[in-house]
């Protein structure tokens, strides 16, 4: 029997076909079914080698499913197949509108933390979460229809800003809820 | 062919041989052991037919020492000898206990984990928590008429690394095999998931003695999955009996309690506390020991006023492992209630508030930890189960290390599903440089200084380069039971170095070793037999483990060659299993598990593959 390639993409190993589009109902059960399988509890009473094996590729299994769960992380992951770097930390040419807009929006989270203000938190959480389904949208579009790997990668470095907001608004409900 | 006889790969075909396993609830306040027998699981009770033993651990002068109800009726007699609610003290320093300090010990500020001076010597939390297991284990064994295979220990969830290394150091003190630590919030929705076969997602907030958690999961399809945890490991019934304290000391206008008069008063507020569970009023009567008499009343608002900050404290980490999860209260489907705190009505109706529900409490919320535990013990050890259901657990606490500045650069963060591993490189900031230090932390905070420090260990002999040119990739791997191993690499040269992380205050295997054979303090058995009996089931449990393989799968997936190499490796451990030379035993059991390694790599890519054909191979089989 041919040995499975533990290094194998993450798309391979879901058998789910590599594209931004994904069923996330099936990503979801083949990570289940994986999971009966491999995970540690299955190992426990067995040798120290199947012990160690089941804990290589349940951690193996489970960082998959976290790549390919996440919308950013999976755009990231297509365009690192493809050999295209997203130069996240070292890109910092933005288009200025989208600039602006995230300067506006940091100065507005810093107002709402200020006058401990949660209606302004839910405004503003809302409207990052619109924004990044609409660049989650343009993201597919790039990849599975245009190929414009360069543009995708401008898409996943906007994509990354909004995310670090969310954080950002996330740990400030955590801090008016104090 | 026999390979097709089997739906589940990983379990074993020997469902005739049961093994004995138990889930243990090592609480703060009280204790359980609970088993799965005839498919059912049960809490066993003492021979006086309780369930509860209390976690109190008395030292004397002749070096006995009592466990329970007997060193419960001791504590205001003999205070300092007499420690309740050790669990606080668990993998914490003296500077964390801080806010207990009038308790009546004398703590003795040791590097790291805080250790208490008794008549019979200092003790560590690890070593007095071993007490309790002890006695739990040997009342299992009496009660299942054998050596037990393993125990699945129950931690708090919000446990960080070092309180989780204590607690599984303090299981091996006891002599039992940690088959896993599981966090007690899981332990409870496993106990009420098999029960009432629900879907959906679940919220448990369990309010200890000592400590609080909450947990956000999703069942689904026999499937439990933790989406996020939250908590407070130093939160529980016992701050709302020192709240009872304080007032008493106020309104009977007390100050400088001796330690004797302090335990006192703590148990009066406890039984105060219980007793507005059903009455609005208590009336608190003690005479102190100068004669002096302490008579007061308190009523069942002052009581929730005086806590009103306290049950805050457990619905903000509430609302937090919610926002976590991602989740509003409305697509919560139920509130599941553990820990014998969660009895007062105040926080029942906080609970019902926040989540606009009745909780669930038709499970006794002192045992259902200890049932749930034991049901995981059973699939663990072996034997094969009815329900064919899965765990999946999180890690509470962003796992980290030190950077430039004092900063901590999360590497896992907080929720990540375990086990879970994460590699980041980090480089060198000077000139020629050839040794890192690295310093491992855990915690959401963004200042090392704010967070735990687990471990710090150095990678040597790095090949001297320009500053920034080294590649240093740390890679951090949490295993199942939430526990950390940190490797340091420096890419170029392959130099590398790995720590088990092992707290500073965390027992080294040499001084578990020492005590385990330190029989002296009372007795025990003897240890060294012990540890050869341990080693044997070890080896027979191994053996069984590889002739279940090899008949299921050696053909399929060997040649002879290396089938003929395991068998000869399984005949080198049974030509030693029933000696007496442990190093022998250890040497064969050593070699088999290195023959079957690329066997054992061939069944789980087998496991692998059958997953994706979406089938189970029994279903072939029809």
């Amino acid at each position: 029997m041919k040995s499975l390639d533990f290094q194998q993409d993450f798309f391979r190993l879901f058998e789910i076909s590599p594209r931004f589009a994904i069923d996330s109902a099936a990503l979801d059960q083949r990570y289940r079914d994986l999971q009966s399988q491999v995970h540690p509890d299955k190992f426990s009473h067995l040798s120290e080698s199947e012990q160690r094996l089941s804990m290589q590729w349940s951690t193996r299994i489970n960082e998959g499913y976290q790549t390919l769960r996440s919308p950013l992380a999976r755009g990231r992951y297509l365009l690192s197949l493809q050999g295209v770097d997203t130069q996240e930390e070292t890109n910092t040419a933005m288009p200025l509108d989208f600039l602006m807009q995230q300067m506006e929006w940091r100065e507005a989270l810093q107002d709402a933390i200020a006058a401990k203000d949660m209606d302004a938190l839910d405004v503003l959480s809302d409207n990052n979460r619109k924004e990044t389904a609409m660049l989650q949208q343009q993201l597919g579009a790039q990849l599975d229809e245009s190929h414009d790997h360069l543009a995708a990668a401008g898409s996943v470095r906007k994509l990354r800003f909004l995310e670090k907001l969310a954080e950002e608004i996330s740990s400030a409900y955590d801090e008016l809820d104090s | 062919m026999a390979l097709l006889q089997i739906s589940e790969p990983g379990l074993s075909a020997a469902p005739h041989q049961h093994r004995l396993a138990v889930g243990i609830d090592l609480g703060t306040t009280n204790s359980l052991v609970a088993t799965v027998r005839n498919g059912i699981s049960v809490v066993l009770n003492d021979e006086q037919g309780s369930a509860l033993l209390p976690s109190v651990v008395r030292y004397s002068e002749d070096g006995s020492v009592q466990v329970g109800i007997t060193a419960q009726a001791q504590q205001s007699v003999d205070p300092q000898n007499t420690i309740v609610s050790v669990k606080r003290f668990m993998g914490r320093g003296l500077k964390d206990v801080g806010e207990v300090i009038d308790l009546p010990y004398r703590f003795v500020d040791s590097p790291g984990m805080v250790q208490l001076r008794t008549v019979a010597g200092v003790k560590s939390p690890v070593e007095i928590s071993a007490e309790i297991l002890s006695v739990l284990r040997n009342r299992a064994e009496r009660s299942l008429g054998g050596e037990l295979v393993g125990a699945v220990i129950t931690v708090p969830a919000y446990f960080d690394d070092a309180q989780r290394q204590a607690t599984k150091d303090a299981a091996k003190l006891a002599g039992l095999n940690v088959l896993r630590l599981l966090n007690e919030p899981t332990a409870a929705a496993i106990a009420y998931g098999l029960d009432n076969a629900s879907e959906g997602v679940y919220a448990v907030y369990d309010l200890g003695g000592g400590t609080f958690d909450v947990s956000i999961l999703r069942l689904s399809k026999g499937v439990f999955e933790v989406l996020a945890t939250n908590g407070d490991s130093a939160l529980g019934g016992d701050d709302f009996d020192q709240r009872i304290y304080c007032w008493i000391l106020e309104k009977a206008g007390l100050s400088q309690l001796d330690a004797k008069d302090t335990r006192l008063l703590l148990t009066h507020s406890r039984a105060a506390k219980e007793q507005l569970t059903d009455h609005v009023q208590t009336q608190i009567t003690a005479v102190l020991s100068d004669g002096a008499l302490v008579d007061v009343s308190l009523t069942r608002d002052d009581f929730y006023a005086m806590t009103q900050n306290l049950l805050s404290r457990t619905l903000q980490p509430t609302r937090k492992a919610l926002r976590d999860a991602k989740l509003s209260v409305d697509e919560v489907k139920g509130v599941v209630m553990v820990g014998g705190s969660t009895r007062m009505p105040q926080v029942q109706r906080a609970v019902a508030e926040l989540f606009k529900q009745t909780p669930l409490t038709n499970l006794d919320p002192d045992k259902v930890v200890a049932l749930g535990a034991a049901i995981q013990a059973n699939v663990l050890a072996g034997n094969r189960s009815a329900d064919d259901w899965l765990l999946l657990d999180v890690i509470p606490l962003s796992l980290g290390i030190e950077t430039m500045g004092g900063l901590s650069e999360k590497v896992i963060p907080r929720n990540s599903t375990i086990p879970s591993a994460r590699a980041q490189e980090f480089t060198t900031f000077k000139d020629g440089q050839t040794a890192m230090s690295i310093h491992v932390v855990q915690g959401e905070r963004e200042l090392v200084s704010d967070c735990r420090s687990l471990a710090k260990f150095e990678l040597r002999g790095i090949p001297a380069m320009v500053a920034g040119s080294a590649r240093i990739r740390v890679t951090f791997q949490v295993d199942a039971d939430g526990l950390l191993s940190v490797t340091a690499r420096e890419m170029n040269s392959g130099v590398e170095s790995s720590v088990t992380v092992k707290p500073s205050y965390g027992l080294s295997e040499g001084e578990i070793t020492r005590m385990l054979q330190d029989g002296n303090q009372h007795a025990r058995d003897d240890m060294q037999a012990r540890a050869l009996r341990e080693l044997q089931t070890e080896a027979a449990q191994l053996l069984e483990a590889v002739e279940n393989a090899l008949q299921l799968d050696g053909e399929a997936l060997l040649d002879a060659e290396s089938q003929l190499r395991i068998r000869n490796s399984m005949e080198a451990v049974r030509g030693v299993v029933s000696g007496s030379d442990n190093s022998a035993i250890k040497r064969a059991v050593e070699s088999l598990n290195q023959a079957t390694v690329i066997f054992a790599q061939a069944r789980m890519d087998r496991s692998v593959s059958t997953a994706l054909k979406g089938h189970n191979l029994s279903e072939l089989e029809g």
